[in-house]
């Protein structure tokens, strides 16, 4: 089983998109967090696409964004959200479901 | 001057009209403006379609555009719900009078991760506020939050927050809570909302239910602190204060006649006054059906018009029954004078009976109402609830004028001068029916316990039911009482027997009386008839003594002649 998943995430593009409201502290602390940790587990095969509610609020309705800031993966599917700063690594990696794939050599 | 002027504005708080049926009246004006209120009750009470009715009336009545925050229905379940009230959700959407957002969290794909706030809530409130410039708001129900987000410590702060932040904006916000145990809401939500707090409730008793509405707290205003029932229908929420605020309905000292002459006779000659309420109670059979029915058909023989309700026999049942007393109602039915309403008491709780009685009396008009009988509403409510509904009634019956005709149904055990109900105190006259048991036989009898402001008879008197309506009898007092049925014929009969033999001796009295004076002017003639024939000896003796005297002086001349004497 897992070495097939391995597979098939590799062989897709992690789309991923980071809700926020105007450059506050935890916005800005919550992007930094995730291109981090993209570049650490998803390299070269992730796109993050950040959308600024202040400019754009309806927006929120379709991925039906209530807390800020909200990490939304579009791709793979299922949909998953994940709400705060991603300051909690371990979380985000169990979150988007990378934790695994991460943990194989 | 204006300065003033607007410091005096500022005192006193502001209401806004929510629109709801009698909410506004309780409220002195509706819910405070600019202010969250929290609608708590439990599941299914009324909390959603109050925040729905709120928008709406406001929308549509007093042009006040708002938005509804959604965290239970989506927008096509919601617009199928307020269709069946008759508000049309896509209309009012599509022409900015309202604005329906849904929000929805999906626990199982959240993950929290850190510090988070809810601006993505507040940017997609504000954005909805900005498109339609609202001024209302409602949050169904927030709480769903709590099961929906991680980390309850960050939510109270921002609910806090938000209520803060609607507040600053200067809206009129609806927030509904279900209700918890020991709480009023499960996440303590009146924490947070404490400017004015109303408590929806839905009980159920002897298998009727009563909604009720209680306001637990408004800053800033006097309330209404009583238990309020409402009712859910096809026009949305009506709310019905429990009595109207004072007794200053106005009378008319007009009198309309009971439709039995010999009745009006009793109320001081002219009948009921107009306006008044009629209490009719008696034992089954005691013919209360009867008068009710008369009492209607003379209403609508003068014009008026007339409702009559009944909660034992159907509109049919009563028309061919009262055919059979020669009291016709069913030219009236077809004129469109007289509307009968027959329901069994038991179709819907006592709340639901009064606001259809109240929307039928808007709707028809009625110059007289029935209602026949009110003790069997005691079905459907204790004995306090069918009062205070009762008292509700006629206090309405007496603001329009409405001449309002109640029978009731006495138990055979209990005491006569006891109505079931309890509602002889609120009636201004009270006809008692009762079987009077005499010699075998019962009679029915009628008298006026109490009529307030007329000089009303004291007799018990009888009555028929006779092919020509009610009709009341004389009234016969033998050694035991009033005399009925066959012993007042028999007394009748006596009476004629005693006329006639009275007659009859006098006659015979006459006749004597007559035959004497002839006897005694018989002797009166015989004997004056002696008188003359003596009177007349008697000349007849002064006669001769004349003729005598004369021959004699005769006889002395000649004798002196023939004597030749001196």
């Amino acid at each position: 089983m897992q070495p097939k998943k391995v597979k098939k995430i590799k062989a897709e593009v992690w789309d991923l998109r980071l809700y926020v409201a105007g450059q506050t502290s935890k916005s800005i602390a919550a992007f930094a967090n995730l291109k981090n940790i993209c570049e650490q587990h998803l390299k070269g095969k992730y796109r993050i696409e950040i959308i600024d509610l202040l400019k754009n609020p309806r927006l929120a309705q379709g991925d039906q964004i209530l807390a800020i800031p909200t990490l939304v993966r579009k791709l793979p599917q299922p949909l998953k959200k994940i709400i705060g700063d991603l300051s909690n690594t371990e979380r985000v990696l169990v979150g988007l479901d990378i934790r695994s794939g991460a943990t194989l050599p | 001057m204006a300065a003033r002027k607007n410091r005096k504005r500022l005192e006193v708080l502001e209401k806004v009209p929510t629109g709801i049926t009698g909410f506004d009246e309780i409220t002195q004006g509706g819910l405070p403006r600019g202010r969250p209120t929290l609608i708590c009750g439990g599941p299914g009470s009324g909390k959603t379609l109050f925040g729905m009715e709120f928008l709406m009336r406001g929308a549509t009545e007093y042009g006040e555009p708002g938005v509804f925050i959604s965290f239970e229905e989506t927008m096509e379940e919601m617009t199928k719900n307020v269709a069946s009230l008759g508000f049309d959700l896509k209309h009012l959407m599509a022409t900015k009078k309202l604005f329906f957002e849904y929000v929805h969290i999906e626990r199982s794909e959240i993950e929290e991760t850190g510090a988070y706030d809810l601006e993505g809530l507040f940017i997609r409130i504000n954005d909805a506020i900005t498109i339609v410039g609202a001024k209302r708001v409602v949050l169904d129900t927030i709480e769903s939050l709590f099961a929906g987000l991680p980390n309850p410590f960050i939510l109270r702060a921002e609910l806090r927050r938000l209520f803060r932040w609607l507040k600053k904006k200067g809206m009129t916000a609806v927030i509904t809570g279900e209700q918890g145990t020991g709480s009023l809401t499960r996440h303590g939500m009146e924490e947070y909302i404490s400017d004015c707090v109303i408590l929806l409730d839905h009980r159920v008793s002897g298998q009727v239910s009563t909604r009720r509405l209680r306001i637990l707290k408004y800053r800033g205003s006097t309330h209404g602190a009583n238990e309020y029932p409402f009712l859910i229908d096809e026009k949305g929420i009506t709310v019905l204060p429990i009595t109207s605020l004072g007794l200053r309905h106005t009378v008319t000292s007009q009198r309309i006649s009971s439709g039995i002459p010999r009745l009006d006779a009793m109320l001081g000659g002219k009948g009921f006054f107009r306006g008044s309420s009629i209490l009719v109670s008696g034992t089954a059979g005691t013919g209360k059906t009867s008068i009710a029915a008369q009492f209607a058909a003379a209403g609508c023989r003068r014009g008026e018009k007339c409702l009559f309700f009944s909660f034992e026999e159907s509109p049919s049942q009563i028309m061919r029954n009262m055919q059979s007393i020669g009291v016709d109602l069913q030219t009236p039915v077809k004129r469109g004078l007289l509307e009968f309403h027959a329901e069994r008491p038991t179709l819907y709780g006592l709340e639901t009976h009064l606001a259809a009685m109240h929307k039928l009396m808007q709707k028809f008009k009625p110059g007289i109402v029935v209602i026949d009988p009110v003790s069997n509403l005691g079905m459907v409510g204790n004995e306090a609830d069918v009062k205070l509904m009762l008292i509700r009634l006629i206090d309405y019956m007496k603001e329009e004028g409405i001449t309002a005709l109640f029978t009731t149904l006495t138990n055979p055990g209990s005491a006569l001068e006891q109505t079931e109900v309890g509602i002889s105190s609120l009636t201004d006259t009270w006809l008692l029916l009762r079987d009077i048991e005499l010699g075998g036989e019962r009679n029915r009898t009628l008298y006026v316990l109490k009529s307030r402001g007329m000089a009303h008879s004291n007799q018990i008197r009888e009555f028929l039911l006779t092919d020509h309506g009610v009709d009341l009898l004389d009234v016969y007092i033998g050694p035991s009482g009033v005399l009925t049925g066959t012993a007042r014929l028999s007394q009748e009969s006596k009476e004629r027997e005693a006329d006639k033999m009275f007659f009859q001796d006098l006659e015979c009295k006459n006749l004597r009386l007559e035959n004497r004076k002839k006897a005694m002017e018989a002797q009166i003639a015989a004997m004056r008839a002696e008188l003359e024939s003596e009177a007349a000896e008697v000349k007849r003796l002064k006669e001769q003594e004349l003729a005598r005297k004369k021959e004699r002086t005769a006889l002395k001349k000649t004798m002196v002649r023939m004597r030749k004497a001196d």
